[in-house]
């Protein structure tokens, strides 16, 4: 009975952690990003103070917008958190962890982002149409990039349940592995095009013939706008989650450890967050953005590592067994 | 190993590095011919000398044959050359200073042949070959036309991809004898993995012999591999066309029957033989038929050349005792015919100033000589008696007949296209009112008559000793 | 052993990621650098199955890929081309797209031609011939579908790349193969270097499209 009240802790406590610091991550990219460019920048805070002056104002929606247009912020939402509070973070046998499937949790992100779109074209303006246009052109090259990683990680660890693939990594010796490593290089192409950052995406243009993901939600306001914020700074987190996950799990507490053990992983996921959250900000200002006709031939690199990663496997696993 | 062996490659080295460093054309053109002449004394000396084997050399009844054809046709093509370069060099269509290097490169192409032919270690043979590949690619390209550029580009296109597939089938072939012969220099002589050829690894061989048919039957050109060849003849200086045709078809030819014998004598790898049949009959028959639309005299003979080689790589295919004699019979045959007809050629185009049929006519009225030497030519190769080549195809036609007598209408069929094809053209330049323009040429007629004479002798008397010799090698051949 | 086989497995995946990214670029310049990386990878490869296999003369192997692929034979072609004023884009016969798409199926095919043939043989030289072979007929790939006669070269080159790696794979392959592998491509780029500077004088581009006056049927 304690056991079970504890691993609900545990669990409400992953699903919390991951809520409360997405804003803190987009933040911290946003200061970097500042810092390098030699300016102040909003301070690492300025994200919650955001989302609550937004919930506080009043949501102005169109007339003709449909029920789809004000149930998706939420829906949205809960969907991106679901997903976040899925994937590992300080621990890798929590209750939930049997839903923890890596496959799922593409499906569900690509429920969250086609509700997206919809939403985008719901009003019937004409950026809206762009933006969710371009983005099911980037999520659909981006998908089958996906797919591929996660069947070299299912390839090489056997399962595609993600605390599983975890403890998989974390109990192999330190080895270089090429596949792995172009599964990674894969692993981020995609996650640049799904966050909708450089070179991709701005998320800071103004320029609505630049936008993908921000035109999408241009009519949006109020309580709406927080939640498809706090879905977009969600997102972002899952994704560096994965990463995590898949690539450096080291830190993460085993099944049945202690809370200290817990904690301790806790502190290093938030380390590893925080070091991603930079490597982003120093990319974002190294490399330009791209034309939007060049992103598929990006996406497309992204696809042939992921293949190439997948057939380098095969190789290794015929070769030595 | 007897070392008067390595004189045959160490000769053609030597002068290369003399000729490269010579300026002037005339002393040169000599020297070219002599060095040419001393390395035929050293391949005749080849019939004499002892079999043997070691590391990195091997001389056997087989590349014996191969050897003195090869440095034959080398010293006749040299004497050929001295004269036919001159005339370029007058003409203008060719400058002295492009000429320079042109002898020296001729006798590492020379001398790197002789390499692939003596060389026992597969490597070797293989650097032998590509060497002799890039040099003929340069002497290709010796007019500086866009013609002549883009035929020795072609050429290089597909005889580097053909070399580089002939490499990896190399590697190959080397992995599979690795369980029987270990690692080193010593896993790659080849007359060690022919003795142990039963213990070699069956699939590693298969897969290798694949690789080394479609590499080294580029250079033989087989067809669909053939592309580059009529361009290749066509368009570079004739003696090339000569040397490319009388030469370096055999020596990858002989690098492809190297690799036959092996997979041939593993029983459990897979037949050769049938490859080798359908490619040989698909190149006949194909350049047979490609013969009516000729329109330029070298490409029409380019393509005679891809004929025979498929009939040669047929009668190999077939195998067998009789049929192998054959082989080494046509092969030897054509190799003196085809060159003697480019010697013809070579003069015929000069005395015309251009290789288009269709420009050449009534040979017989301005250039009497020329005209029997191009008459007596296309006779021989299109395999009429009394000549060499009518008793090799009829060998061919015989043994295959009585193998399999089905089969033998498919050759049958494309030596008969060739002929009418070839006599079509023929009478069209020998006969009708001479056109202009009509140049005077001093033509050398020894190396021509020396060939010609060779191959009527071949085809009235065949010496005791020879048929012995050819069918020691048949036997080896497997 | 695994962790020979990490490292030489992780090269040789590296040098197949080089052969997609110089079917990728469409500046002959990005060619060229994407070749020198090639070439760099190559000689890191064999230098470690130098060390691993306990075989030292292959960084002899390992110091000329390094030295006359890496270094020399790029900045001569970038010489040329500075000097010729060659064309600077990459024309291609295919998009690259779907160029990328049949490299991948070339990829996947030599892989399983080679698992299935080389059953028997140790796990380094299948692996190291598995990619040889798919490093081969990526750089075909290469030379059949640009236009331009330098990355045609280029293509080549990359083809022999790969074919020291499959001999580098094959253990105890001489020195005196690898030897004559480097030397050849020396004189190939001599007479590339020759035809490059001919056909510049015949054309006022390096495209070899231009070339396709003479066809095989005069």
């Amino acid at each position: 009975m304690a056991e079970t009240f504890i691993a609900l802790m545990a669990q409400g406590a992953q699903m919390l952690l991951v809520l409360l610091v997405a804003p803190a991550l987009a933040g911290l990219t946003r200061m970097v990003k500042a810092r390098l460019m030699r300016r102040q920048g909003p301070p690492l805070m300025q994200g919650y103070r955001d989302l609550l002056k937004l919930v506080r104002k009043e949501a102005v929606v169109a007339d003709n917008a449909s029920w789809l247009f004000r149930a998706s912020p939420y829906v949205i939402f809960a969907l991106t958190w679901v997903a976040a509070a899925l994937v590992p973070t300080f621990a890798s046998g929590l209750m939930f962890n049997w839903a923890a499937d890596v496959v799922a949790l593409v499906a569900i992100a690509g429920a969250a982002r086609a509700l997206l779109a919809l939403a985008g074209m719901d009003i019937g303006t004409s950026f809206g149409g762009l933006g969710s246009s371009r983005e099911m052109m980037i999520s659909s090259l981006a998908e089958p990039a996906m797919l591929l990683v996660v069947l070299t990680m299912a390839l090489v660890a056997g399962t595609t349940r993600l605390p599983a693939v975890a403890d998989f990594f974390i109990a192999q010796p330190l080895a270089i592995r090429v596949s792995l490593a172009l599964a990674f290089v894969s692993l981020v192409i995609v996650a640049l095009a799904e966050n909708a950052r450089i070179p991709v995406d701005n998320p800071a243009t103004h320029l609505e013939l630049t936008m993908v993901h921000e035109a999408m939600v241009l009519e949006y306001s109020g309580r709406h706008l927080a939640m498809i914020e706090a879905a977009g700074q969600l997102k972002m987190v899952l994704y560096i989650s994965l990463m995590v996950c898949l690539f450096v799990p080291y830190g993460m507490a085993p099944a049945d450890a202690g809370v200290a053990a817990w904690v301790l992983g806790g502190a290093f996921y938030v380390g590893k967050l925080a070091v991603a959250a930079a490597a982003l900000g120093v990319w974002e200002v190294s490399i330009a953005k791209m034309r939007v006709f060049r992103v598929s031939e990006f996406l497309g690199v992204a696809f042939i590592f992921a293949f190439l990663a997948i057939l380098l496997s095969f190789l290794t696993q015929e070769v030595l067994h | 190993m007897d070392q008067s062996a390595y004189a045959v490659i160490i000769i053609p080295f030597a002068s290369a590095v003399l000729l490269a460093l010579l300026p002037g054309y005339r002393a040169t053109a000599r020297l070219n011919v002599l060095a040419a002449f001393a390395t035929f004394l050293a391949g005749l000396r080849f019939l004499a000398v002892d079999r043997g084997v070691d590391q990195w050399f091997i001389v056997d009844d087989v590349n014996i044959v191969f050897i003195v054809l090869n440095t034959l046709v080398g010293f006749t093509a040299a004497l050929f050359s001295a004269s036919y370069i001159g005339h370029e060099i007058e003409t203008g269509r060719v400058t002295v200073g492009a000429v320079r290097f042109y002898h020296a490169m001729y006798q590492v192409m020379m001398g790197s042949m002789n390499l692939a032919l003596l060389a026992n270690n597969i490597g070797l043979m293989w650097v032998g070959l590509e060497l002799a590949t890039l040099i003929t690619v340069v002497m290709v390209g010796l007019y500086r036309t866009p013609e002549a550029i883009e035929a020795a580009w072609k050429y290089f296109i597909l005889g580097s991809v053909g070399i580089s597939l002939a490499f990896f089938g190399t590697i190959l072939t080397y992995l599979a004898g690795q369980g029987a012969l270990g690692e080193g220099v010593g896993a790659m002589s080849w007359s060690l993995l022919y003795a142990n050829a039963a213990h070699l690894d069956v699939s590693l061989l298969n897969l290798a012999f694949v690789f080394l048919l479609v590499g080294y039957g580029t250079k033989v050109g087989l067809a669909p591999m053939h592309a580059w060849l009529p361009d290749a003849h066509s368009e570079g200086p004739t003696p090339i066309s000569a040397v490319l045709s009388g030469l370096l078809l055999n020596v990858a030819l002989y690098a492809l029957l190297r690799f036959k014998m092996l997979i041939a004598a593993n029983p459990a790898a897979m037949r050769p033989g049938p490859i080798l049949i359908v490619m040989g009959l698909v190149s006949l028959i194909f350049a047979a038929f490609m013969l009516y639309r000729r329109r330029d005299i070298k490409r029409l003979f380019a393509y005679s050349s891809i004929e025979h080689m498929g009939l040669i790589t047929f009668a190999f295919g077939l195998g067998g005792p009789l049929a192998n004699f054959a082989g080494l019979l046509h092969m030897t045959m054509h190799s003196l015919t085809k060159s003697a007809i480019f010697y013809t050629v070579g003069h015929v185009a000069q005395a015309k100033g251009t290789q288009r049929i269709a420009d050449i006519k009534g040979l017989s009225a301005s250039h009497p000589g020329l005209a029997i030497g191009l008459g007596l030519g296309v006779l021989a190769i299109c395999g009429l008696p009394p000549f060499g080549v009518f008793m090799s195809e009829f060998l061919i036609l015989t043994t295959t007949f009585a193998r399999h007598p089905w089969l033998a209408l498919l050759p049958a069929f494309g030596l008969v296209v060739a002929f009418g094809a070839l006599l079509l053209r023929l009478q069209s330049m020998l006969f009708g009112e001479p056109n202009e323009p009509n140049h005077e040429v001093k033509a050398s007629s020894i190396p021509f008559a020396l060939h010609l004479i060779i191959v009527l002798i071949a085809g009235l008397y065949l010496p005791g000793a020879l048929v012995a010799w050819f069918q020691r090698a048949a036997a080896l051949l497997g | 052993m695994n962790h020979a086989y990490d490292v030489s497995h992780f090269l040789a995946g590296l040098m197949l990621v080089a052969s997609f990214a110089l079917l990728y670029q469409d500046r002959v310049l990005a060619v060229l650098r994407t070749f020198a990386l090639q070439a760099i990878i190559l000689s890191l490869a064999v230098a470690w199955e130098a060390w691993a296999q306990d075989r030292p003369h292959l960084f002899i192997t390992a110091a000329l890929a390094l030295g006359l692929k890496g270094i020399i034979i790029p900045l001569a072609l970038h010489r040329m081309i500075a000097r010729l004023g060659i064309h600077r884009d990459v024309e291609k016969v295919v998009g690259v797209g779907f160029t990328m798409l049949i490299g991948l199926g070339l990829t996947a095919l030599s892989l399983l031609l080679i698992l299935k043939a080389t059953a028997a043989a140790p796990a380094l030289a299948r692996e190291g011939l598995a990619i040889a072979l798919a490093i081969i007929l990526l750089g075909l790939l290469m030379m059949i579908t640009r236009r331009n006669a330098v990355t045609q070269i280029i293509g080549f080159m990359s083809i022999e790349n790969g074919l020291i790696l499959g001999a580098t794979g094959a253990r105890g392959m001489p020195l005196v193969v690898e030897i004559s592998v480097a030397f050849s491509v020396l004189i190939a780029l001599f007479v590339f270097a020759v035809f490059v500077f001919r056909i510049r004088e015949r054309f006022d581009t390096v495209d070899v499209e231009a070339l396709e006056q003479v066809r095989g049927d005069k």
